[in-house]
Order: structure tokens, then C-alpha cells, then sequence
């Protein structure tokens, strides 16, 4: 199948040909194609002077880069320590018995690849699942049929424009569980979330409004507009970053855990307003919008 | 100059030498495999092992890739580096039991046992192929993939490089090499020629332009006569 790779010399561009940020291309590249096409990393290497070889073995070296045409529907199981412990592996072959393929693998109807994943840093809601983007927490054998159907009905997607929904959530962080909520520290009139971002070289505290909703935000440096930026937990300083890219401008998602079960994941670029909330719901059948 | 001792002989050397070029100038034998003079020092094999420090503090480190320090105490062949030199040996000979060169390392260490399940791969990850394609033939052919235990030695995709010569020096370097050639699939070949009891390089059209770097070759022998 040939493909236009016009794109990928811009993405090359936009990135001044650096040699260190191969890693960061090659993410855009995949975001774009859904894998790595043979031809793109041909540009990659032609333009960024980096022989095929070394372009390749990066390529072949990460797990979440593919040189195969992956499936419409990405289905990530977790088999980090704590979803391993929490049953992950169970999971996983549910997966496996139900979509007929192995992990790793495309289903010949191009629906679902199944992969397993060493760890998707939401471990305080492990045995976790992940469906483009879309975090299943707490899964057991028998709700894989569901997210498996639920998937193919289409999995909902946050109206930015269209959603007017606001309610104040209490959020955590995704790898330790501890809370991010500052009772200290009002944004429009409710406790605000607080987080720790970096972007260049400065490094300081982020206040988020909990309204869901209400895209009020008070740091302590000036994020220009556009910027994309690092986001941490100020528990255990780990990186608060999702799997998937923002659905409006493919930005890495922000996690963190609702509550009363759920996710919720906010883009990291300042001033996008890309958003998604999975709430748990045992059921399952409307996992957003549920509350 | 760095002052160091080496097996208790106080010697200098220049700085930016290697332990390894330090022993072996004043003498002292350390064996090597994935080591050889031009090109990179890449420390894989572990064979040449050294001890340096001295009680609790002491450890092993790779001679090839460790500088010489001022003071550094270095014995290149203590009971603990001859130990652990013996089992380096072992798994390499157990991951490539073909290898004349691993035989001959496992002969003249008194390596007389094999404990581990012979593997027969036809690749240690030695990087000897890598670092001579890139720095002596200067054409980065092949490279490394995947990682773990799915790592391995290729061109781009598994079809010809581009960038390949066949100019052979993967396969005239390689430790572990008989088994690399590709012959039913001369596509994907490199030299194109091997070993074989019965070579498959014989008069073939696929293989008439390549050249062959085995030595002995078979094929060879037998085309000469």
C-alpha cells in the first residue's frame, strides 16, 4: 500500500533535522500513519543524516513503535508489576481467546490489535486496559466481552464545543494513588488540582481548576500559548503522561485517576482544550457521560 | 602520565589508555573477542575482565572500555577474574558451540565442562560486524534490532542495504560467522557463499557478481580445480 509521506519531511522540519529528537519524530510518524511505513523512515534518515540503521534499530528498539500496520482499534493490556499481580496476564488471554489472535497481533478483519505493555503508569488501577486512548480500570475476564463490544459500537468521544457538562471531580495520581487536590488553594471556588509542569527549563507548580469543564488554570511561570508541557506528579514525581496522543492537536494526554473510579486525561499543550473522561462504570455501557 | 599498578608492577602510561592497551603493552595477556585494534573498544564479550581496587571495593570491570586511573590497583588475572573469564567462556561456548575461534578461547582457558544447554546461534551480539561496517568500510550496512531477547544483526527490513558494498568485512571479522550466509535466499545475502559440504554458490547465476570471503571456501576450491 502506498502512502504519501509528504507529511513526514514537514515533521522532520518542524524538528531543525535534529538528531535527537528521531525518538520524537518517529512518535509524531506513527501518530499519523497508525505505524511505521518503510518509506517514512527512508526520510527520516535522508533528513536527518542518521544512516537507515541506526533510524531502523530505534524503530525496532522501542515496543510502541510498529513497523506493521496496526488495527483500527488499539487494545493495550497491562502487564506491569501491579496489573500482573491484579490478574493482568488473565486478561490478556481473555483477549486473545476472544479476538482469536496473539498478543501482538492484527485481527485479518484490520478491527483490533491486541499488545501487552509493560506498564501504562496508571498502576493504582490496575489490572488496566486501554482502548484507543480510553483507560478500562479495575478490568476482570468477564468485562473484556464488553469492552470488546462496546469498542466496535464506537467508543465516545468528548465533544469539545458540544460538551457543557460541569461538575467539580476529585482526581489522584494515576501511579500512586496519592491525591493531587489542594484544599489551600481555590479555583473558582472549589479546591484546585495541583501538579508540577516543565516546560524549557523552568519547572514550578500548576493549579487546575476541578471543575470538569472549566479550563481555569493559575501557574507559577507564564506558559506561552501553544507550549507543550511535562506534567508530574509533586508525590512521586512521576511523569503524568498517556499512551495516546490528543485527539484535537496530537499532543501526549495528561491521566489522572477520578475519584470514585475513572480517568480523566487533559492535553498538555496550553490553550488546547482536548479532553477525555472515562468514568468506572461496572456495567460498562455508558462509561461517558455517566455521572 | 598516569601511574598505576598492574599485577603489583608499578608502570606508566599515557592518559586515555585502556587497562586492556596498558596490559598488554607491559605485557600481561588478557584474552579479548569482541576487541580488535581499529575499531571502537564496545565491551559486549567480557572477557577481558580485570580486577581493580582492592577488598570490599574490589570489582570486575571490562579492561577494553575502562581508562587508566592514577593509583588504580588492577590484577588481570586473580582467582576471581580467572572464575569469572571460565564462565564467560562456558555461555559463549554454549551459545555458539560451532565457533572455531570460541573453541580455541574455551581450549586454552581449561574450559573442559559445558553445564548450559547448547544453543547453536549463529550470532554472540559481539558487534564486531556493526562497529566494521560503520567504522572500517565506513558504509553503516547493518546495525542492531529489536532489543532483549528478539536482538539481532541485519540491513534495514532484512533486504540488501543500499549501502552494502559486499565488500565481506562482517563475515571476515565475525566469530560465529558459518552460519550466517543466507544461500536460499540470495536476496538477502551478503557475501553469498559458505561453508557447505555441498555449496550452493556453485554455478548459480544469483551469485555469479558477488564475491566470496570465506576462507576455506568449498566452493571456491572446487570452482579452482
Amino acid at each position: 500500500m502506498q502512502q504519501d509521506i509528504t507529511p513526514v519531511s514537514e515533521i522532520v522540519e518542524k524538528y531543525g533535522r535534529r538528531r535527537g529528537a528521531v525518538i520524537a519524530m518517529l512518535e509524531e510518524i506513527q501518530a499519523l500513519y497508525g505505524y511505521l511505513p518503510p518509506e517514512t523512515l527512508r526520510v527520516v534518515s535522508e533528513k536527518t543524516g542518521y544512516s537507515l540503521v541506526d533510524v531502523y534499530s530505534v524503530a525496532t528498539f522501542y515496543k510502541s513503535f510498529s513497523l506493521k500496520p496496526r488495527g483500527k482499534h488499539l487494545v493495550s493490556v497491562c502487564l506491569g508489576t501491579a496489573c500482573h499481580v491484579r490478574g493482568g496476564p488473565a486478561i490478556a488471554k481473555e483477549f486473545e481467546r476472544q479476538l482469536g489472535i496473539r498478543a501482538g497481533e492484527t485481527t485479518p478483519d484490520k478491527e483490533f490489535t491486541l499488545m501487552t505493555v509493560n506498564c501504562l503508569g496508571a498502576c493504582a488501577l490496575g489490572p488496566i486496559v486501554v482502548v484507543e486512548g480510553h483507560y478500562f480500570s479495575n478490568v476482570s475476564s468477564v468485562k473484556v466481552k464488553k469492552i470488546i463490544k462496546r469498542t466496535k459500537a464506537g467508543l465516545d468521544k468528548v465533544e469539545i464545543e458540544g460538551d457543557r457538562r460541569i461538575f467539580p471531580v476529585e482526581v489522584s495520581c494515576p501511579r500512586c494513588n496519592h491525591s493531587l487536590m489542594d484544599s489551600e488553594h481555590l479555583i473558582d471556588g472549589c479546591p484546585s488540582v495541583r501538579v508540577t509542569q516543565s516546560f524549557g527549563r523552568k519547572h514550578g507548580w500548576l493549579r487546575l481548576s476541578s471543575l470538569y469543564g472549566s479550563y481555569n488554570v493559575e501557574s507559577e511561570y507564564e506558559v506561552p500559548e501553544k507550549t507543550v508541557v511535562n506534567f508530574f506528579c509533586p508525590h512521586c514525581h512521576a511523569e503524568l503522561r498517556s499512551a495516546v496522543p490528543c485527539p484535537e492537536c496530537g499532543a501526549p494526554m495528561v491521566p489522572m485517576v477520578v475519584r470514585g473510579g475513572g480517568m480523566v486525561q487533559i492535553c498538555s499543550r496550553k490553550g488546547c482544550k482536548g479532553h477525555m473522561l472515562d468514568l468506572r462504570n461496572d456495567d460498562l455501557e455508558s462509561v461517558s457521560g455517566g455521572l | 602520565m598516569i601511574t598505576l599498578k598492574i599485577n603489583g608492577l608499578d608502570v606508566q602510561v599515557e592518559e586515555g589508555t585502556t587497562l586492556l592497551e596498558a596490559a598488554k603493552f607491559f605485557g600481561f595477556p588478557i584474552p579479548t573477542l569482541c576487541h580488535k585494534d581499529g575499531l571502537s573498544p564496545y565491551g559486549a564479550c567480557r572477557l577481558c575482565v580485570v580486577e581493580i581496587g582492592e577488598g570490599p571495593q574490589a570489582k570486575l570491570v571490562s579492561s577494553c572500555t575502562y581508562p587508566a586511573e592514577e593509583g588504580l590497583k588492577v590484577r588481570t588475572a586473580s582467582e576471581r577474574v580467572v572464575k569469572a573469564r571460565k564462565m564467560v567462556i562456558e555461555l559463549l561456548l554454549a551459545s555458539c558451540p560451532q565457533s572455531k575461534i570460541i573453541q580455541d578461547l574455551a581450549s586454552a582457558h581449561n574450559v573442559h565442562q559445558q553445564r548450559f544447554k547448547q544453543e547453536y546461534e549463529d550470532c554472540i551480539l559481539c558487534g564486531l560486524c556493526v562497529r566494521m561496517c560503520q567504522e572500517q568500510m565506513m558504509a553503516k550496512a547493518i546495525g542492531f534490532r529489536g532489543r532483549g531477547e528478539r536482538r539481532s544483526i541485519g540491513t534495514p527490513f532484512d533486504i540488501k542495504s543500499d549501502e552494502c558494498r559486499l565488500c565481506g568485512g562482517c563475515m571476515y571479522i565475525c566469530p560465529a560467522c558459518q552460519l550466517r550466509c543466507t544461500y536460499n535466499e540470495p536476496e538477502k545475502a551478503i557475501c553469498g557463499a559458505c561453508a557447505n559440504l555441498s555449496p550452493p554458490c556453485l554455478d548459480k547465476e544469483e551469485f555469479k557478481d558477488m564475491m566470496c570471503y570465506m576462507e576455506p571456501c568449498v566452493a571456491c576450491e572446487i570452482k579452482d580445480e
